[in-house]
């Protein structure tokens, strides 16, 4: 299977790889998937005055589900919260040129975004919490 | 050291120099048709059909004329149980196999079965074994096939075929074998074993592609089959179709070089597959062995990397050419269906890898491959959440997942 360029950089040079420590209530963690899946995917933000000021991921599965994980963490660096939800799984696609046997791995990683966030949210019980 | 490494050899086979050579006059010299009886151009090309059908029929214990020249292993499988079952249905319409049999015969007998015959799937254990009571208490009056694989392609594991022969004889069953994997590289007899039909293919022993073989027993019992290919009537008019020659020429060559070093192959190439096992398993932790531990074919090697997903870590050896279990490797996005029939769980089916080794690896290329798997390994782990997760003493079976 071919991988495009991106997708081999960010599995040979993974962004933010780590963890930070989960009981935090600055951290959110999301942790998606299964493993009988063949992908679970950790991802954990910082938050400072509904700012993403760090970011970190840890993912069990393919190139492209590592490569999803490394970009999500990038993207939501410096963005706010609300910024961050809006992130789509489509332009995980466009920015890794992911095939389309590989999209799932895409969506697990937005998923994996709003975990975090969601996480983040009820343990500060913020009032901007979904409704 | 040649790169890109090839421990791939359960998939296929480079041929072999010596084999093309024995090959080539049969493309531009003596190119005439084997069924052209009447000049010399069909004489010289069956000579060298019949010369290489006898080497066949010899290495299985055979004699040539039980040897029906087919397109592959495939072909051969689809033969011998759709063959059978139609010419015997009106005896009964009762097959057993195993449900890690190749998809070759898992298909067919899949097929039969929306015809309305009925498929007995044996189970396997955690070694992928039958059990040998199993198979006795399932022989009924209706069966007419039983069939079992040598050894098995993804695992490596070894059916008892002497045993298997012997039940089926005595129940008067006819015993199909694909022996794909096992021609040229474990002692096969259809004689002392009792195999009616015996599928092989050149390609997995350093002949051509595109050439295989199904043995039909021809006496004690004389074996019948329906043709699934009609025409012209050639191989006993089992298997229509001009012969292919040079690729015929070629497999017997490659069988005769394989038979001449069988012993001391096998023994060398274990030697190779238990130092690979005991360099990962000496430097890595939640190493797991998939298959027999000692009834498997020389040549392969099947190992699940724990919290290592196996399409990333074959990424990570891209110098090594291996495959994998792993549904990212796969069209169907499944795993490996024959890691879950052996209650292999999906996790660790995710995570496996196949090593097959041959007549051109090297001691040199086994070491490099260690230490490369063992790197990526340990990289992969380093960003895997399961790894720490276990590693903090959580319970993965546990954990409240969110499957997709």
């Amino acid at each position: 299977m071919a991988y495009s360029d991106k997708v081999i950089d960010h599995y040979n040079e993974p962004r933010n790889v780590g963890s930070f420590d989960k009981n935090d209530d600055a951290v959110g963690t999301g942790l998606v998937g299964a493993p009988e899946c063949g992908d679970v995917m950790k991802l954990q933000i910082k938050v400072e005055n509904d700012q993403i000021v760090d970011a970190k991921f840890k993912t069990f599965g393919c190139g492209s589900a590592i490569a999803s994980s490394s970009l999500a963490t990038e993207w939501v660096k410096g963005k706010s919260i609300d910024e961050a939800m809006s992130i789509q799984n489509t332009e995980i696609v466009e920015e890794l040129s992911l095939p389309p046997v590989k999209i799932h791995c895409s969506v697990l990683a937005e998923d994996a975004i709003k975990a975090a966030i969601s996480d983040y949210k009820s343990r500060n019980n913020s009032e901007t919490a979904e409704g | 050291m040649k790169q890109p490494i090839y421990l791939d050899y359960n998939a296929t086979t480079p041929t072999d120099p010596r084999v093309v050579e024995a090959m080539l006059p049969f493309f531009t010299e003596i190119y005439g048709n084997a069924a052209s009886r009447n000049h010399s151009f069909g004489w010289t090309a069956e000579e060298g059909v019949s010369k290489a059908r006898n080497i066949i029929g010899e290495a299985i214990g055979a004699t040539g004329k039980e040897i029906v020249f087919t397109s592959g292993a495939t072909e051969s499988d689809n033969m011998a149980v759709l063959g059978v079952a139609e010419f015997y249905h009106e005896k009964g319409k009762h097959i057993i196999t195993s449900p890690i049999e190749h998809k070759a015969v898992v298909d067919p007998c899949q097929a039969l079965e929306q015809k309305g015959y009925e498929i007995t799937f044996l189970d396997v254990d955690e070694h992928g074994r039958i059990d040998l009571k199993q198979l006795e208490a399932s022989i009924r009056e209706d069966t007419v096939l039983v069939s079992l694989m040598a050894g098995n392609n993804e695992i490596g594991t070894l059916n008892p075929l002497t045993e298997i022969g012997q039940m089926t004889r005595e129940r008067g069953v006819l015993f199909h074998c694909d022996a794909t994997q096992g021609v040229g590289k474990i002692p096969i007899d259809v004689e002392a074993m009792n195999i009616d039909l015996l599928s092989m293919t050149a390609h997995k022993i350093y002949g051509p592609k595109g050439i295989g073989a199904l043995y039909v027993r021809r006496k004690k019992p004389r074996v019948r089959i329906t043709p699934i290919m009609f025409g012209g009537g050639h191989e006993r008019g089992f298997r229509s179709g001009t012969l292919n020659v040079p690729g015929i020429v070629g497999f017997g060559k490659a069988i005769e070089l394989a038979m001449e070093e069988i012993s001391s192959e096998a023994e060398r190439q274990i030697g190779l597959r238990q130092h690979l096992y005991k360099r990962l398993t000496d430097e890595l932790d939640y190493v797991f062995l998939n298959g027999h531990p000692t009834e498997r074919l020389p040549n392969n090697l099947n190992l699940s990397f724990g919290y290592v997903e196996g399409e990333s870590l074959m990424m990570g050896i891209s110098e090594i050419a291996v495959s994998s279990g792993s549904a990212c490797t796969s069209a169907s996005l499944e795993p490996s269906y024959v890691l879950r029939s052996m209650g292999v769980g999906d996790d660790l089916a995710h995570s496996s890898v196949r090593f097959g080794f041959g007549r051109y690896t090297t001691m040199e290329e086994v070491n490099y491959a260690a230490d490369k798997v063992i790197g990526a390994v340990k990289r992969l782990r380093e960003m895997s959440p399961l790894y720490e997760m276990v590693q903090e003493g959580v319970d993965l079976s546990k954990v409240t997942w969110t499957s997709h």
